[in-house]
């Protein structure tokens, strides 16, 4: 196992890890003047309903099917559902999540490269996470055949063993993704490019899903802060 | 009862000349900058138009405001916060560029730099959005201006509802008036009900409505719910922004620019004080034309002790409550009933009035005489219909409005007997239910308008707001990082500037 391997699937996952968290809270912090989903629907609303729409619904149906298929612990869903069976749910529930998102992206792509306003007002990142996200679906989508040709669950299981190692800080993960086919290596890598380079583009929205909306009052009301906090302190 | 002060504004429209001195002036102030060059905060209408951006009344369009439901709920127009969450991806409601218009530029420097060519150079226009030649502007910020535009386009105006439009595109029937707009300062503002970030605010010192920048993620979704229109996307920052209200002028006691810069003298800035624990119930009344009162009934009288002391307990300072004593915001909405508020119907309780437009008399051209209602002229004869106007401001109740205006006639026909033949005219007055009094007054503040009496406007207080104490040991001037000991630490020790929020 050659040390570029290692840097690869044991440490590199860490840097760009560390950088996404860190990276995101100082910006938060430092510059949150720049922290918005970047919108150019006011300039271009051509396609986005449906093209936005279908890649919004898609990439958060995968990003929640990878957040809970490669951390969830085998022993937890063994009871339920055999790795084999949760290697099908996964192909069928990422291919039609995927599917979404492709048409979405696609379409998101196409406003983006061709639409002069949207092309004009719109910054080198905006157009690099867009084909970084359309690279990373597309590996991912030839993920799906190259699975259906080991239906087993095996390779699953090495994913999210790695996946569970990375998350659980333990040495050894990068042996998992020795024997996995070269899709599943690049599709890891390029995952976690795209946390890397988060924080320094509009993917630092994801945060900020508004939830809270949910259960605030309509109507916000604020006093003029005063200068310092010492009041909440001098009560605790 | 919870006493709030807000400053409010009205626009006497009846001395409206449409110079657009407001507009350039706020544009100097606020959005000359990249990504708002289409916005404005303050802009001026010439009515009947579909106005600014393309037909903003009509809200079948748009969905901006409220909407009661048949239990008696008051809910956005765009739909419950489930709704409207689900189209936080594509807003369907978004008003495009071209609803506004696509800014511009010319090639002035063309003009410099053109070589000896046989035909004189011209200077072409060039988007500021795509930076690409516009061959033909097909939309500006004032399209209609003075009636531009034929009229079939410009009818489409939402205020010809129930009117029989057809004869006012006539030229013998036609009429115009001018409509200056800015953000409504609302008391019950659907733009901050729209906000998934909650980041939009009414400060509760002076009721301006802000968009905190920095929690602004740019949803966009205030920008369809604001009925007005008067939220605009920044495209080049991503955040929405809005009419101020100059609040930085309003703290240090000085009138809004628009305000000040008015060469007609049309506006009026002063202090009102209402009750905030009503606000939602006078909203939500049943019927749309009962909206102007229930708004009326919010106000309090701040010559009234009991409320005097109410407002003391919620920590309004004197200063304001004598302000609020000599408002003249007060005493045109109030006293005089001539200020009405603009489209009661969206239930939004706006805070930016208007003294509705006398016409020329009509008929007096037609038959050679006037048509008389007692000592005055029949307000039916005025060349701008009363139902137009009662569409604009009063949710379609003409009483108000034809009150409005018979007073205004009535105050002039006074003064015209005093002056001009030499007599005291009290029947005149007496049926537009004036008092001499209140018509003296009325003529001071609408005719004279002098600066003092149309600008009453407390300085804000910061000491209230700031306690000296949490001042100690810091070390003056900083640049947020925080050198003071008491400074509360994240992660690289810089101060959240954000406020405290009052709890409902």
């Amino acid at each position: 196992m050659s040390y570029l391997h290692q840097f690869a699937f044991q440490i590199y996952p860490y840097i760009a890890l560390a950088v996404f968290f860190i990276g995101s809270w100082a910006r938060f912090d430092y510059a949150m003047y720049s922290w918005r989903t970047g919108s150019s629907q006011l300039l271009s609303g051509r396609g986005m309903r449906l093209g936005s729409n279908l890649f919004h619904i898609g990439i958060l149906a995968i990003l929640g099917g990878h957040l809970v298929g490669l951390l969830t612990p085998h022993s937890v869903y063994s009871a339920l559902i055999t790795a084999p069976q949760k290697q099908l749910l996964a192909m069928w529930l990422g291919g039609l999540a995927g599917a979404m998102c492709f048409v979405g992206i696609v379409i998101l792509l196409a406003r983006r490269m061709f639409d002069p306003r949207v092309r004009a007002s719109g910054s080198v990142g905006d157009l690099l996470v867009l084909l970084l996200l359309f690279a990373q679906l597309v590996l991912g989508m030839v993920s799906i055949p190259v699975s259906a040709t080991h239906l087993d669950g095996g390779v699953m299981i090495l994913l999210s063993e790695w996946a569970q190692h990375i998350a659980t800080f333990r040495a050894g993960a990068a042996d998992f993704m020795v024997s996995v086919h070269w899709v599943y290596k690049a599709h890891v890598l390029l995952g976690m490019t795209l946390f890397l380079i988060a924080p320094f583009t509009r993917l630092v929205h994801v945060w900020s899903i508004p939830l809270s909306y949910l259960w605030r009052p309509y109507q916000v009301v604020r006093k003029r802060p005063a200068t310092l906090d010492y009041g909440r302190r001098s009560r605790a | 009862m919870k006493v709030r002060a807000q400053i409010a504004m009205v626009l006497n429209l009846d001395k409206c000349i449409g110079c657009h001195t407001c507009s350039i002036t706020c544009k100097n102030v606020w959005t000359s900058r990249e990504g708002v060059e289409y916005a404005w905060f303050n802009n001026v209408e010439t009515k009947p138009g579909i106005g600014y951006p393309k037909e903003w009344e009509n809200q079948d369009k748009w969905n901006g405001g409220w909407v009661r439901t048949r239990a008696g709920k008051l809910v956005p127009r765009a739909g419950g916060r489930w709704r409207l969450l689900s189209k936080i991806f594509a807003n369907p409601d978004l008003p495009q560029i071209d609803d506004y218009y696509e800014p511009f530029d010319f090639d002035y420097g063309h003009l410099h730099t053109a070589p000896d060519v046989a035909h004189q150079p011209t200077a072409r226009p060039r988007s500021l959005v795509s930076g690409e030649r516009m061959q033909k502007i097909e939309w500006g910020p004032n399209w209609e201006e003075i009636l531009g535009t034929e009229f079939a386009k410009r009818s489409v105006d939402r205020n010809f509802d129930a009117i029989q439009k057809e004869i006012y595109g006539a030229f013998e029937k036609t009429f115009m008036m001018y409509l200056p707009r800015l953000c409504e300062h609302c008391l019950n503002p659907a733009c901050v009900s729209a906000c998934p970030s909650g980041a939009i605010y009414k400060r509760e010192e002076d009721g301006i409505v802000l968009i905190d920048q920095d929690k602004c993620r740019g949803w966009r979704m205030c920008v369809s719910a604001c009925p007005y229109k008067k939220i605009y996307y920044n495209w080049k920052s991503g955040k929405s922004e809005k009419c101020i209200f100059c609040y930085p002028r309003i703290e240090m006691g000085e009138p809004t620019v628009c305000s000040e810069t008015c060469v007609g003298r049309i506006r009026y800035l002063g202090v009102m004080l209402y009750d905030a624990d009503r606000i939602e119930a006078a909203a939500s009344v049943p019927a749309e034309k009962d909206l102007y009162e229930a708004h009326l009934d919010l106000f309090l009288d701040p010559f009234d002790p009991q409320v005097i002391e109410a407002a003391r307990k919620e920590g309004i300072p004197d200063s304001w409550l004598e302000a609020a004593k000599a408002s003249p915001v007060y005493k045109l909405a109030i006293d005089w009933r001539l200020a009405l508020p603009l489209h009661p119907e969206y239930r939004t309780l706006p805070m930016v009035w208007y003294v509705p437009p006398l016409s020329p008399i009509q008929s007096a051209a037609e038959r050679g005489r006037v048509g008389m209602n007692g000592e005055l002229p029949d307000v039916a004869s005025l060349r701008i219909p009363v139902r137009y106007l009662a569409n604009m401001l009063t949710a379609g109740d003409e009483a108000p409005v034809v009150r409005a205006l018979e007073r205004m006639m009535a105050m002039r026909a006074w003064r015209r007997a005093r002056n001009v033949d030499g007599i005291e005219d009290h029947a005149v007055l007496q049926q537009a239910g004036l008092t001499v009094a209140q018509a003296e007054d009325m003529y001071r503040y609408l005719a004279i308008a002098n600066y003092e009496d149309r600008f009453v406007i407390p300085s804000g207080h910061r000491e209230y707001a700031n306690d000296a104490y949490g001042e100690r040991g810091g070390c003056g001037f900083t640049f947020g990082n925080g050198c003071s000991g008491d400074s509360p630490a994240d992660l690289f020790t810089t101060r959240r500037t954000t406020g405290y929020v009052v709890p409902r």
